[in-house]
Parts: C-alpha cells; sequence; structure tokens
C-alpha cells in the first residue's frame, strides 16, 4: 500500500457546527461521540470501582463492620452491572466510533444521527440503575438490586423495587447496544475505502464486526427473559414460578444464552486490537491475519453453544453436562490460534516497550490465566467443588480486568496521540502499569486460593481460615483503586497538552488511521483513500 | 494509494431493516423458548420433569411386570415460603416391581384459620427415571384447596415403567407444595 499524506486543516470549511454544550448534545459527528462514550466510560469505571472498594473493606476482617449484608448484595450486583454494561461496553464503543472510520476510510459512520440517539440512552441508563441506591435514602424502596448481577429468579421475582429498575436500565442499554451495533456493521460492510476487501479489513474491525453480530443475537434474548422477570413480578404471569407451571432454571438458561456470548462480545474488540498494537512495537506484520479472522468467527459460533456451563450444577442430566463441557473446552481451541498468532507476531521482531506495549504483553499473560483456569471449570467434575466460590470470581476478573479492562488501556494508550494531538507522559504511563499488574495480582490471585479452599462468593462475612487472604487481596484491591487515578491524571494532561505527535505517532504503525493528521481533522476522509489491490 | 471523490453516500435502509429483524427474531426466539424448553425437557425427561398425565400417553396398557426386579421408590415432600401447611408421605419409602401399578398417600394439612389454594410441584431424581415414572393420577394434577384445619390424605397413582434403565435401583419422587399463584 503505497500512501499520500494528509495534512487537511481539522476545522477547514466546517465552522458552523454549534459549540459547548449544545454540540456534545446534538453531535453526529463520530469523533466526539466516541470522545463522549470513552469520558462516560472512565466516570462509569471509577463509579464502579468505588462501590467494589467499599465491599472489599468490609471483606477485609471477617464479621460484619461496615455494611448490612442487603447493601453488601447490592453493591456487588450493581458494581458488576456497572462494570460491564457501563464501562468495558462503552469503552469498546468509544474506540469504535473514533476508530473504525479513520480505519476503513469512512467519512463518518454510516448513521449519525442513530449514533447520537445511542449515546444518550446511556446516562439515563446508568442513573436508572443507581437511582435505588439514592431513594431509599429518603425512605423510598429498599435499595437497589440485590439479586447480584445474574438476577436468577426466584430471588428476583421477589426482590424490591431494585429489580425495576435494573430491568428498565437493561432494556435501555440493550436498545443502545442494538443502535450501535447496526451501525457498525453497516459502516464496516458499506463504507470500506475502494479496495479493502473483507478479508483485508483490519483485524480490529473484524473483532467489532462479530461483536456486533453476537449482540444483535444475544441481547433480545436477555430483554425478552427480563421482561418474562418484570410480567412474573407484577403482571401474574408464572414463566419462572414453579407452582404456575413455569421453571426457574429457565431464567437462567435464557441469561446464559446472553451471557456467555456477553464474555466474547467484552473481548472480541481487544482481541481485535492486541495485534495492531503487538505488530507496532515488534515492527513487524502481523502474524497469521486470516486465522485470527477465522478465529474470531469460531469464537463467535462456539460462544452462543455453550452457555450452560455457568449452571452445571443445577441439576443438568449427565448427557448436557457432557455436551457442556466439550463444547466448552472446544473454544480454547481457536483462543489458543489467537494466543499463538500474537505470540509469533512478536517473535524476534525488534521489541520496545513503551506504555501500551506493556499492556499488551500484560494482557496475554494474565488472560493466558484467565482462559487455563477456564478449562478448569469447564470441567465437570471439577466445577462441582469450584462452581459460585471465590475461584470463579477470580477467574472472570482475570478475563474482564486483566483481559477486557488492561485491553482497553492498551488500546488508550496507544490511540491517545492520534485522538489528542499530543504524547502522554511515559513515565506516568509505566508507572501506571506495574501499579496496575503488580496489584491486580495481590488482589486476584489470593482469590484463586481462597476459592480452592471453600470461600462461596457473595458472602459479606466469611469463616476465619480466610482471614489472610482475604487482606491481601483488600489491600491490593486499594492500591488497585487508587493506581487508576495516575490513568486518568495521565489522560487529562495528555488533552490539555504535552509534546506534539506524528501523524504516525509510532514507530512501527500501518494502516490508513496513521495517515490522517494528530488530531485528524473534524471530517475524517474527505476524500476516499483507495486501497490498491497490489498490496 | 489514489484517491477517489467521496462516492455518493450508500443507501443503509435495506442493511438496517435486516438487521432489526434479526434483533426482533432472537426478541422472539427467547419467548419462544418457553414452550420449547418444556416441551424438549418432558420429552427427553431432563430436568426430573415427570410426564403431566401419563394416562394421556399412547404406551398404555403399561407393559408387563417384571418381577426379577426390585426398585426401591422413596417420597418426599417440601413446602414452599407462604404456604402454612403440613405435608408428609404416609409411605416415605416402597419397594415395588417395574411395571407393577401402585397408589401411595400424602397427608396435608392447613394449619392456618384461612382457605387456601395450593399446587404440587414434583420432581424425579434421578433425572433419567423421570420419563419412567409414569403417574396415571396425582393430586399434582389439580390444584388443591383446603379449608382452615382441614387435613386430607392425596393419593398418587403410578407405574414404574418397566423399561426403565438397568442401572437404577432407587429413585426418589419429591413433591414441593407451592401456594397457588393468584390466578390471572
Ligand atoms: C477458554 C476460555 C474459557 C473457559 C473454558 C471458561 C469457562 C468458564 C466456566 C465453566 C465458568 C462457570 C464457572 C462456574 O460458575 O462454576 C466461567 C465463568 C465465568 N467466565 Fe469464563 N471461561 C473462559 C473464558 C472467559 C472469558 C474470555 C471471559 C470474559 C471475557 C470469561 C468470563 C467469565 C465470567 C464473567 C464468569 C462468571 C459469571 C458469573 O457467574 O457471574 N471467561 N467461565
Ligand atoms: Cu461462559
Amino acid at each position: 500500500m503505497n500512501t499520500a499524506t494528509h495534512t487537511l486543516d481539522p476545522h477547514a470549511g466546517h465552522a458552523h457546527h454549534p459549540t459547548g454544550l449544545m454540540r456534545w448534545l446534538t453531535t453526529t459527528n463520530h469523533k466526539d461521540i466516541g470522545t463522549m462514550y470513552l469520558t462516560f466510560s472512565l466516570l462509569m469505571f471509577f463509579l464502579g470501582g468505588a462501590m467494589i472498594l467499599a465491599v472489599r473493606a468490609e471483606l477485609f476482617q471477617p464479621g460484619l463492620q461496615l455494611m448490612k449484608p442487603e447493601f453488601f448484595n447490592q453493591l456487588i450486583g450493581v458494581h458488576a452491572l456497572v462494570m460491564i454494561f457501563a464501562a468495558l461496553m462503552p469503552a469498546a464503543t468509544g474506540f469504535a466510533n473514533w476508530m473504525i472510520p479513520l480505519m476503513i476510510g469512512a467519512p463518518d459512520m454510516a448513521l449519525p444521527r442513530l449514533n447520537n440517539w445511542g449515546f444518550w440512552l446511556l446516562p439515563p441508563a446508568a442513573l436508572l440503575l443507581t437511582m435505588p441506591f439514592i431513594l431509599a435514602l429518603f425512605g423510598i424502596g429498599d435499595g437497589a438490586v440485590a439479586t447480584g448481577w445474574t438476577l436468577y429468579a426466584p430471588l428476583s421475582v421477589q426482590g424490591g423495587i431494585g429489580v425495576d429498575f435494573a430491568i428498565f436500565s437493561i432494556h435501555i442499554l440493550g436498545i443502545s447496544s442494538i443502535m450501535g451495533s447496526i451501525n457498525i456493521i453497516a459502516t464496516l460492510l458499506n463504507m470500506r475505502a475502494p479496495g479493502m476487501t473483507l478479508m483485508k479489513m483490519p483485524l480490529f474491525c473484524w473483532g467489532w464486526l462479530v461483536t456486533a453480530v453476537l449482540l444483535i443475537i444475544t441481547l433480545p434474548v436477555l430483554a425478552g427473559g427480563v421482561t418474562m422477570l418484570l410480567t412474573d413480578r407484577h403482571f401474574g404471569t408464572h414463566f419462572f414460578d414453579a407452582a404456575g407451571g413455569g421453571d426457574p432454571i429457565l431464567f437462567q438458561h435464557l441469561f446464559w444464552f446472553f451471557g456467555h456470548p456477553e464474555v466474547y462480545i467484552l473481548l472480541l474488540p481487544v482481541w481485535g486490537l492486541m495485534p495492531h498494537v503487538l505488530s507496532t512495537f515488534t515492527r513487524k506484520p502481523i502474524y497469521g491475519h486470516t486465522a485470527q479472522v477465522y478465529g474470531f468467527i469460531a469464537i463467535g459460533v462456539l460462544g452462543l453453544i455453550v452457555w450452560a456451563h455457568h449452571f452445571m450444577t443445577a441439576g443438568l442430566p449427565v448427557p448436557a453436562l457432557l455436551y457442556f463441557m466439550y463444547s466448552t473446552m472446544a473454544i480454547s481451541l481457536p483462543l489458543a490460534v489467537l494466543f499463538f498468532c500474537w505470540i509469533a507476531t512478536m517473535w524476534r521482531g525488534a521489541m520496545s516497550f513503551e506504555t501500551p506495549m506493556l499492556f499488551a504483553i500484560g494482557f496475554i499473560v494474565l488472560f493466558g490465566i484467565a482462559g487455563l483456569t477456564g478449562l478448569v471449570l469447564a470441567d465437570v467434575a471439577a466445577d462441582a467443588q469450584y462452581h459460585h466460590s471465590y475461584f470463579v470470581v477470580a477467574h472472570f476478573h482475570y478475563a474482564l480486568f486483566a483481559g477486557g479492562i488492561m485491553g482497553v488501556m492498551t488500546g488508550v494508550y496507544y490511540w491517545l496521540p492520534k485522538w489528542t494531538g499530543h504524547m502522554y507522559s511515559e513515565r506516568l504511563g509505566k508507572l501506571h502499569f506495574w501499579l496496575t499488574v503488580v496489584s491486580f495480582n495481590f488482589t486476584f490471585m489470593p482469590q484463586f486460593f481462597l476459592g480452592l479452599a471453600g470461600m462461596p462468593r457473595r458472602i459479606p462475612d466469611y469463616a476465619l481460615q480466610f482471614t489472610e487472604f482475604n487482606a491481601i487481596s483488600t489491600v491490593g484491591a486499594f492500591v488497585l483503586g487508587l493506581s487508576q487515578l495516575l490513568f486518568a491524571w495521565n489522560i487529562w494532561r495528555c488533552v490539555k497538552g504535552g509534546d506534539k505527535a506524528t501523524d504516525q505517532v509510532w514507530e512501527g504503525t500501518s494502516g490508513l488511521e496513521w495517515e490522517l493528521s494528530s488530531p485528524p481533522p473534524y471530517h475524517s476522509w474527505d476524500t476516499q483513500p483507495v486501497i490498491k489491490s497490489s498490496n | 494509494m489514489n484517491e477517489a471523490a467521496l462516492p455518493p453516500p450508500r443507501k443503509h435502509g435495506r442493511l438496517v431493516v435486516r438487521l432489526l429483524l434479526l434483533a426482533a427474531g432472537f426478541f422472539a426466539f427467547g419467548f419462544a423458548l418457553v414452550p420449547l424448553y418444556d416441551t424438549f425437557c418432558e420429552a427427553v425427561g431432563f430436568n426430573g420433569k415427570t410426564l403431566r398425565d401419563a394416562t394421556q400417553t399412547k404406551d398404555l396398557p403399561p407393559s408387563a411386570v417384571d418381577y426379577s426386579r426390585t426398585l426401591g421408590v422413596q417420597f418426599t415432600s417440601t413446602l414452599m415460603p407462604g404456604l402454612p401447611w403440613e405435608i408428609r408421605p404416609l409411605e416415605p419409602a416402597i419397594e415395588l416391581h417395574p411395571g407393577e401399578l401402585r397408589t401411595t398417600r400424602f397427608l396435608v394439612r392447613n394449619l392456618s384459620d384461612q382457605t387456601i389454594v395450593g399446587q404440587a410441584v414434583p420432581s424425579v431424581s434421578p433425572t433419567v427415571a423421570a420419563r419412567s415414572f409414569q403417574k396415571l393420577d396425582c393430586f399434582c394434577f389439580t390444584q388443591q384447596t383446603l379449608a382452615p384445619g382441614e387435613s386430607r390424605e392425596m393419593a398418587l397413582t403410578f407405574v414404574v415403567d418397566s423399561g426403565i434403565s438397568k442401572d437404577i435401583s432407587e429413585l426418589t419422587l419429591a413433591y414441593a407444595f407451592f401456594p397457588a399463584p393468584p390466578k390471572p
């Protein structure tokens, strides 16, 4: 691909867009919307983090010190919902908005108006989710949803108004995500630069394409499930009520038909971004582009048919258990292909270790632990012991914090200079990285041992023999939480100023997005680039 | 790379409509799972669900009694919250031959001073035996109404199919008695 450089004036000919608050409320610009998604995500990350630090403080010692068990239950459930739906998913959508048009040579997203609505549904949804906390202070209701994020019936049929708020919040979040997904699919399928065949599409875009399809398939099923919950609660239906001929296990099927693909929804954008970062900092082309595309698709398809591994102890018959065990384990094959490609991309490269690269390597190692412990959990016989223990908590935090959040941080450091036109502080970034990996492992590694020793999850109090590991975990969690202030500070400084970033930003980058100026012009590609087939 | 002037904006309408239909289809699929799930569980006996009423299935009268085998059958019962009743099986454990027609009774008493409607939900374990457990008449087929303080013996007539797997020598039938949901 040979290139012509663009040095377009950021605001040339487009001085007529509104400014101030109106700019953000009405914007249909993919970069503005991307920025809003990312900012919202960061705020929610801190909100969800604050909630769980309160939980960890309670768990520092056995006994009940700080809060009532009911409040503890509310915190863990809302923490998870906030982190998954309001922090991690919007971060990935923010990336998509910012980067997809730049990467495929499109002037904007396909459906800009829809894009604006998709974002502005998020703040009300987050408000709905957390409002019962505030209402309870005024004596209205008994607080937020206290069922854990999985909302299992019959507990959720019996719960207070917090459950209704959570149901409506999930509806709105779901609509927002489906709108975002439709937009992304339309952009990727219809707006690629001439010459960019589907197979040549950058891996980040591929990861998002699979994610978007998964979202459109699974979110409606969750929406249906929580709607049934709502009618069970208020309109006399009994979908999940055994006495009325329903079945509470049905809720688990509906939830996890969404819930398992959801974990891939959260990670596919990150898996898509990883090879770009690895290739940049090893100054080598991505190894196995095509293999990774097929890997994404295989994981997406397999991910849809393994959901019952989340309730293997609920009384499933043996043939079903065996099926879900083997199909779950089969997912590790395409996942291993991705790991192999990541490592092969780095193999014998001229590596340098800027902050994004550190995060990428941290991601590979720690996410590897998530995958390996997942295999252990998938074993029916072993899962009978580990299910609903702290082992599961540790497993999915290696997947979602070290995989998801650290993956997002990789992307933020990698693209921040492109977005702002300034370099962030490399010194602060490295400090942030080391504090994060070390304290992350202090927080979650002990939880594997707690789980193996039999500590159940979702309890505010525990037996004395678990004290030391819980104390270590709590100290780790507070360091981890506080370290993230460095992240926010570094981003803030970078937005305000700093060394100028070049258009290419990093020495080893390749791809259309690095040909635009840093920051890119308000309208990304006024003239569409053409990809020559010669490569 | 060359540059081309921007092509006229592509129409996205068709694609958007298709994707919306896909989403709507999966919303409907979620609801379709409700009957599908029940049918599936009953058909293969998953989840410990017994057939609702075995007299309605075609393979009756039951197969011949297999006197060479003896099975242990246990009965248990629990009350769900909100039902101020008492329930116990009059025969907690019995022995029978596969194919043999048996009747057993449960004693149920309303401890409150109100008329209350309850619904029993059966479950068989091991779950693979559920399909072989054929109820011909059962108090769980309908809701039961008890006057204040009333007690009643409730009958269950059943056959364990002689085709039941040779691996099974003991099975348990558990009833959970729920307060009947208000009629919608
Ligand atoms: C080879 C890869 C993986 C395998 C085999 C695997 C397997 C499992 C199994 C069997 C469970 C259920 C454990 C139990 O509840 O008893 C589980 C829980 C979980 N996994 Fe994984 N997993 C894998 C990767 C991932 C990834 C990539 C993510 C996230 C991005 C993830 C997130 C979760 C979450 C959130 C839960 C717990 C949900 C809850 O109960 O609240 N896992 N995993
Ligand atoms: Cu799963």
